[in-house]
């Protein structure tokens, strides 16, 4: 069982994400992490999905996905090389001058940005791969995380090569 | 200026649709004035369910993509039964529905469904149209995806606004539908082709399991050559009955849970599975882990997902079946030697034959037997769900293919009739026989409405055992015969059926069982034959859930 991160291109139409997402539910798939959003085409949107399985289910879900009528490609970018990104917005408890300077000292080393600075909280926005955000979250704990938002993860090949419509 | 239901009508008309079933309601109005006196022609079932099922059985019988109608709502919601149907059997119907306004659209308004919501599980795609200019490229796309690649029901919900929206006259319609994420694939990879044909020269116990595909890809001429050629003993599916000549010598009939003793055998020992428009559905393969252990496997089908789904497959070929055949036939060179495991599979046919109890009770087999006698064939003979589908299976000889009309994945009691009456509609020309069981005939009984009022010739033949006998029979043999609500009261069908001012015929007796058949089928009109049969009658052999299909219960003894 491992995480394959799937890039899926679609038709930019009502309606795609749920056909998607219910043929995953329906055929018993897990996503792990989604996200999808316009892309370099005008029709089209990409939908990045991270999913856990043997191999076997991996294809299983690669081929039901594509036969999806809106769905135009699908690529497994985990057998090749990859960047992956994932971002997060956490809002931690900084009511003292000490714990402020800390917080401020650990958003330095992960490269995390202060969005937003109140009275008693922080707003750090960190960009990563997924251990990364995981291991900023597990440092700020102990301040106290007041809400903390992640958006699935995004990744595209490295290089030249693109997952485009080959069709 | 033309209105949306009128550019519907047109498209329809374009796509060579000369029968609808269907039912009028509130938002389909605009859609049924355009009906009113278009050359397309309309039929008015009792139950939006029998639409689908008539339209998926008109589809079975002719090839052709079957249309349904229905309005919003409920009207939509009762046809998701008869489009799951012809879903799970990879069947082409272009299921249209009414809408609610596009203004009201999620306003949960009366008789608002989301039923492109609803149907998404059992539709191979669908559309909600928003604007009437899109109609005729929604309608165009709809046929050419329910009817290409692997075949499956489309979906399109026409709120009212767009019916009675207009369009300018003169709008070019595209010649050719292009969609660029489907694109079948039709045409085997000849490699693996050559592949493939490598392996069967070298079995010694080949065996070709041939399924529904078959059928959908119009590929039996090329099947037969192929397995007479190569001499392959062949198996089929319950969807892939008729594929092969029932009485031809290679074919082993049906195999799975009430498969043959010597196709069950003969799939546990061949050393080749050359699996041929099928999908490996439990129902065939019983214990999965134990299904065809000695073979390699070479699956043949048009959707890549079927591919390496239930079994591994050691050679995948993706493509129509029939291309697939033509190109195997074309590059064949050489056959393997057959000949040893043709005589061992003549052997069981002639040690396990299939068999029943042949004193002078009323028994159901004999029945369908006394149908295949007299059809010989040449009929279209549907049946409805349980102990009555299985037995038309087992005793039923098959001869052609689109002549067989069951529905087979997803198991619907009450499809046969409405089905039968679809088919009738596309094969005018032939008789058609729906073998029926008391439960599920009951389960679309109105449709003796239908048939009264077009006279649809339609013969049903009702195996009454006063059971929902598939059911029972699994209570027998695995619920310590604790019937638990499987008995139906008596019911006097011939009655009901004179209500509706059909003719029927009650049968208590063997003796009586072929004049009655020849006497409904002599008959002009829709005919009921109400056969009381013995009531504890199983469907064998079988093989129990979870078994290998090996493991028969209810079968002569090796």
């Amino acid at each position: 069982m491992k995480s394959h991160t799937l890039s899926v291109l679609v038709e930019n139409r009502a309606g795609v994400l749920s056909r998607v997402a219910g043929m995953f539910s329906r055929r018993g798939f897990n996503i792990e992490s989604l996200a999808v959003g316009p892309c370099e085409e005008p029709n089209m949107s990409r939908i990045t999905i991270v999913v856990n399985g043997d191999d076997g289910v991996v294809e299983q879900v690669m081929k039901q996905t594509n036969k999806l009528i809106d769905v135009i490609k699908v690529s497994d970018l985990t057998k090749r090389e990859s960047v992956e990104r994932e971002l997060a917005l956490i809002k931690v408890a900084a009511e003292t001058g000490p714990s402020r300077a800390e917080i401020l000292q650990i958003a330095d080393i992960f490269r995390a940005q202060v969005v937003d600075v109140g009275s008693k909280t922080l707003v750090l926005q960190v960009t990563g791969d997924t251990s990364k955000i995981d291991a900023l979250e597990k440092l700020l704990r102990q301040y106290g995380i007041k809400e903390l938002v992640r958006t699935g993860k995004i990744a595209l090949l490295r290089g030249p090569k693109t997952v485009k419509s080959s069709k | 200026m033309k209105t949306g239901a009128r550019t519907l009508i047109e498209a329809l008309q374009r796509e060579g649709v000369d029968t609808i079933f269907g039912y009028p309601g509130g938002v389909v109005l605009p859609i049924y004035d355009e009906l009113y006196d278009s050359s397309i022609r309309h039929i008015l079932v009792r139950h939006e369910q029998a639409a689908a099922h008539a339209a998926d059985g008109y589809a079975r019988a002719s090839g052709r993509v079957g249309v349904c109608l229905a309005t919003s709502g409920p009207g939509a919601c009762n046809l998701v039964t008869g489009i799951a149907t012809a879903y799970m059997d990879s069947i082409p119907v272009v299921a249209l529905t009414g809408q609610v306004p596009t203004g009201l659209l999620g306003n949960d308004a009366f008789q608002e469904s989301d039923i492109t919501g609803i149907t998404m599980p059992v539709t191979k795609h669908n559309y909600l149209v928003k604007d009437a200019g899109d109609i005729d490229r929604v309608v165009q796309e709809a046929f050419y995806v329910a009817r290409t690649g692997r075949p499956g029901p489309v979906l399109v919900d026409l709120p009212k606004d767009v019916s009675t929206g207009v369009v300018q006259e003169g709008r070019p319609v595209p010649e050719k539908v292009s969609l660029r994420g489907y694109q079948p694939t039709y045409q085997g990879h000849v490699r693996q082709i050559d592949k493939a044909l490598d392996l069967i020269a070298g079995a010694a116990r080949p065996l070709v399991y041939a399924g529904g595909g078959v059928i959908l890809s119009g590929a039996s001429a090329e099947l037969l050559e192929f397995v007479e050629t190569a001499a392959i003993p062949v198996t089929t599916t319950l969807m892939g009955l008729g594929a092969v000549p029932g009485d031809h010598p290679l074919n082993l009939g049906m195999l799975g849970m009430h498969g043959t003793q010597s196709a069950n055998y003969a799939v546990t020992e061949c050393d080749l599975l050359i699996a041929v428009g099928v999908r490996f559905d439990d129902r065939v393969t019983g214990k999965i882990e134990t299904f065809a252990p000695n073979a390699a496997v070479i699956h043949i089908d048009i959707d890549p997902a079927e591919i390496g789904k239930n079994k591994a497959v050691d050679v995948p070929i993706v493509g129509d079946v029939k291309a697939v055949l033509q190109t195997f036939l074309r590059r064949m060179q050489k056959r393997g030697d057959t000949a040893n495991w043709v005589a061992r599979i003549n052997a069981w046919k002639a040690q396990y034959p299939l068999g029943y109890c042949e004193d002078d009770h009323l028994r159901p087999q004999y029945v369908v037997e006394q149908l295949s006698d007299i059809l010989k064939g040449e009929g279209i003979v549907v049946s409805e769900v349980g102990q009555n589908q299985m037995w038309t299976a087992l005793y039923y000889c098959f001869k052609k293919p689109r002549t067989w009309i069951t529905s087979g994945g997803l198991g619907t009691m009450g499809y046969g009739f409405p089905a039968a009456i679809g088919a009738h509609y596309a094969r005018p020309d032939m008789p058609v026989v729906d073998v029926a069981g008391d439960g599920s005939f009951q389960m679309n009984i109105q449709e003796l409405g239908t048939v009264a009022q077009y006279e649809i010739p339609v013969k049903v033949v009702i195996l009454n055992n006063m059971y929902l006998g598939m059911v029972r029979q699994w209570q027998e043999l695995f619920y310590d015969r604790r019937y638990s609500y499987t008995e139906l009261p008596p019911v006097d069908f011939v009655k009901i059926a004179n209500a509706y001012g059909v003719e029927g015929l009650r049968v208590d007796e063997k003796a009586g069982v072929r004049e009655a058949i020849e006497t409904a089928l002599a008959t002009d009109g829709p005919f009921v034959l109400d056969f009381r049969v013995e009531r504890e009658e199983n469907v064998f052999p079988m093989v129990p859930a979870g078994a290998a299909i090996n493991e028969m219960i209810g079968v002569r003894q090796p």
